[in-house]
């Protein structure tokens, strides 16, 4: 094993835990806000108002990854009218492109784990809401939300470390995040081995930081589930 | 048939696909099925190792199934399919062998079947544990050796516990093999840049083999629930 070449390098496995992160974030922001409308409309009664969310999300969750960002990064030059309209400086760049394909798959799973938690609502808690007075908008916000995020959230934390995982596909389309940078280590130095196990390790880092994270925030928001420390 | 095929679709997507698309799609589900065979062995393994009394057996257990699931499918495919070659090639140096190369294919089963090994460890670890512990008493009061009451008794019950991350598990894995791809597998994903590149006519060819991966999920959807039908003969539900 020749470690050199990864302690030489290491600004650059630097750099791409910074890109990983970034994009992760950005990615799950971006996904939330997208997933909590998708979510609610997803689980509404009437299949005229279910269509839509429920076959985009059907599309991101069953196709793969891979396939949605080549079909963004690739696919948009197939356009003549997208290379022509003000938005080509976006689909041009590879990293705009892998962050609205991340954006849009992780924005599917997470409206799906939403639609799974707004239904399975206790109905008693909407029932008390009503009997306080409140309106449908205020129960949404007050009631179901509230209690659905918090039902969600496991599963939630799951999707994270996928998204996560996930973002390493964003190395094979020229950007340098961890992935990315393993594979310019190993094309340099020819170190298969050692290039990728430190990605591995990286991801490995990052993994059971997202594990950690949620368990504090699981603490704080399952606190009335807590059994009672005497 | 072969022939009829050409013939029918010979206008459709300009000829590519078929048979150049869809035999990458034979081969996404060739390699989909191997792969979960050695998935299964190694998800079982895992599973009874990870149950067993033996300490260094759970060990082993406990880090194959933290490792694999806390690193990306990818790098582990880069790992094993660059280093594995490199390593196979420093065993076989030692040996006084030739050299001994992998091929994308078996490094593409290798690969997948090692990670969802490790999910499909956790699933039956799960499912072992859902059976009821009186049921396996009894075959150790009939005087069963351990390994006949497993396949006796814990595996036929187990299968239905675990019949839902299974299913699962399979998904996840059928799309995965998208990234095979990246290797230089001539899967669906490969096909279609070729020919989505040659016709200028890429976002066609991904959204095709988009929708063949949606067929192969709607199929196997099918297929499981007659698995969890019949694996549940004889089980009540509300």
């Amino acid at each position: 094993m020749d470690f050199e070449a990864i302690t030489s390098n290491l600004p650059l496995y630097l750099e791409g835990l910074a890109t990983t992160v970034e994009l992760v974030v950005l990615a799950l922001i971006l996904g939330m806000a997208l997933a909590i409308p998708i979510g609610l409309l997803a689980s509404r009664k009437s299949v005229w108002v279910t269509f839509l969310p429920k076959s985009f999300i059907y599309f991101f969750r069953g196709t793969p990854l891979i396939v949605q960002m080549y079909m963004i990064y690739f696919g948009a030059g197939q356009f003549e009218w997208l290379r022509e309209s003000f938005l080509w400086f976006l689909f041009k760049e590879a990293y705009a492109c892998a962050l609205i394909a991340f954006s849009l798959n992780t924005a599917a799973y997470t409206a799906e784990i939403l639609r799974g938690a707004i239904i399975a609502t206790p109905y008693g808690e909407i029932e008390a809401g009503r009997a306080s007075g409140m309106s449908g908008w205020l129960i949404l916000r007050r009631i179901i939300l509230p209690s659905s995020f918090r039902r969600a959230l496991p599963a939630y934390g799951n999707e994270v470390i996928f998204m996560l995982h996930g973002s390493a596909l964003a190395g094979v389309i020229t950007i340098i995040d961890l992935f990315g940078a393993a594979r310019i280590v190993n094309s340099r130095h020819f170190v298969p081995f050692e290039s990728f196990i430190t990605a591995g390790v990286f991801y490995l880092i990052l993994t059971f930081a997202i594990i950690w994270i949620f368990k504090r925030i699981e603490f704080r928001w399952h606190a009335h589930l807590r059994p009672r420390n005497s | 048939m072969h022939e009829f095929l050409v013939e029918s679709l010979s206008g459709v997507l300009g000829g590519y696909l078929y048979p150049f698309i869809l035999e990458g799609m034979l081969l996404t589900i060739e390699l989909a099925i191997l792969s979960l065979f050695f998935a299964l062995v190694l998800g079982l393994l895992g599973a009874v190792a990870k149950l067993s009394n033996n300490r260094s057996a759970k060990f082993v257990a406990g880090l194959y199934t933290t490792l694999i699931r806390g690193v990306p499918d990818i790098v582990l495919m880069f790992i094993i399919f660059f280093g594995g070659q490199l390593a196979v090639n420093i065993i076989g140096d030692s040996l006084g062998l030739d050299y001994i190369e992998i091929s994308e294919f078996t490094a593409g089963v290798v690969t997948i079947g090692f990670i969802f090994g490790a999910y499909m460890a956790e699933t039956f670890r799960g499912a072992i544990l859902a059976v009821p512990r009186g049921e396996i008493e009894a075959g150790y009061a009939y005087g069963m050796t351990p390994i006949q009451v497993f396949i006796r008794i814990t595996f036929p019950a187990c299968v239905r516990h675990a019949l839902p991350g299974f299913g699962n598990n399979w998904l996840v894995l059928a799309k995965t093999t998208a990234l095979v791809s990246v290797i230089g597998l001539e899967d669906m994903v490969f096909r279609a840049t070729q020919a989505g590149g040659s016709l200028r006519q890429p976002f066609t060819f991904y959204l095709v083999v988009a929708g063949l991966y949606l067929v192969i999920t709607a199929v196997s959807d099918v297929g499981l629930r007659w698995l969890d039908k019949r694996y549940s003969v004889g089980v009540r539900r509300a």
